[in-house]
């Protein structure tokens, strides 16, 4: 089935970033399902997954609201193409080992922590309402995964390596969530909700605290390096996570249980 | 060298007491393994109030019970069996109390 297209309002976009990094996110993190190390934290990360479902879809639907073209939820989810995906690339990549998501967990939920904590203040209200239900599940993720990179970074050598490398791994990838364009000029303005180059300071302060208690080491260095999710330019990964997760709405259409 | 059992390579199990409402008491609703207190909450945060269960939780270390002896189940609650009177039912109140 052929793809729907989207606007290109930066309402729209800012929207999309937020929902769509939230799904992808999801999608990963839901990937452990049946997998995770002990029987607590499979239930914990689907948890966390479904929260994350349930604040993309709410934010989805909006999106489609604001776009005006009369697509719901679903059509957002399963029938755009990869280029009209707007996630960071950050959420993409591959669940990796438990070390890599909990280090991701953290990083993400730390953005989206400080994110929703400004949206509940957003001048569309009924974005500012689901941000005041998500922050709650937000400082949660945060905590819960924080505590994971702490537990591993400073625990067994095994652990510790896994960890670093999960950190030398996935620390290129953050200079993207700080990028700003004119689609967030643009929601700063209309008091849609911040820059998210104005969240940067706050989460790495935050990422600090929980790297230092975990005894790792933030990789220094400039990296030339830019992933641009953000703006529908993604990963080699995207496609296979698109393809899983939208198979059976693109070979059913509308197909529903 | 004697092979590890399951139970020494398992981190310690902890016994889950839940509220579900303020003013009621604190109930066991299970168990759970975690390596420390702090894990142990989180997790029964995530197995046993994910249904709207809970607004507290208490952990305990399930080695910090101390359980009476089964085999002592006769001598210790049968004799309850015939001490009806231990019931305060059996008393009149004065009229004058209302509301007990």
């Amino acid at each position: 089935m052929q793809s729907i297209r989207i606007g290109k309002e930066p309402q729209v976009q800012y929207l999309l970033r937020v929902a769509d990094t939230c799904l992808i996110l999801a999608q990963r993190i839901t990937e452990w399902c049946g997998h995770a190390p002990i029987l607590e934290e499979d239930i914990a990360l689907s948890n966390m997954g479904l929260d994350l479902l349930g604040q993309a879809r709410g934010v989805l639907t909006r999106a489609g609201q604001v776009d005006g073209r009369g697509h719901d939820e679903d059509q957002l989810a399963f029938l755009r193409g990869e280029g009209d995906f707007l996630n960071v690339t950050m959420a993409e990549l591959p669940r990796g080992d438990f070390a890599f998501t909990c280090l991701r967990n953290a990083m993400l939920a730390t953005l989206l922590k400080l994110l929703w904590q400004r949206l509940e203040s957003s001048s569309d209200r009924e974005l500012a309402a689901i941000a005041g239900k998500a922050i709650k599940e937000a400082r949660y993720h945060q905590q819960h995964a924080a505590d994971w990179v702490v537990r591993l970074g400073d625990g067994t050598e095994q652990s510790r390596q896994r960890m670093q490398a999960a950190l030398a791994q996935l620390w290129p990838y953050t200079a993207e969530l700080f990028d700003t364009d004119a689609v967030d000029d643009a929601a700063q303005a209309s008091g849609l909700g911040p820059r998210w180059a104005d969240l940067e300071a706050e989460w790495r302060q935050e990422m600090a605290q929980i790297l230092a208690a975990a005894d790792l080491a933030v990789p220094e260095g400039d990296i030339k390096f830019r992933s641009t999710g953000k703006r529908g330019v993604h990963s080699e990964h995207m496609g296979f996570i698109l393809a899983e997760m939208q198979y059976l709405q693109r070979s059913y259409p509308g197909g529903a249980w | 060298m004697t092979t590890p059992t399951p139970a020494s390579t398992e981190w310690p199990l902890w016994e889950v007491f839940v509220r579900s409402r303020a003013g009621l008491d604190h109930k066991h609703c299970g168990s759970l393994h975690a390596s420390d207190a702090k894990m142990a909450i989180q997790m029964a945060r995530d197995v046993y109030t994910r249904r709207q269960e809970g607004t507290s939780i208490w952990v305990v270390p399930s080695s910090a019970i101390v359980a009476s002896d089964p085999a002592d189940k006769d001598m210790y609650f049968d004799p309850a069996e015939d001490k009806v009177y231990r019931h305060p039912t059996f008393f009149t109140l004065p009229a004058a109390v209302n509301h007990m």
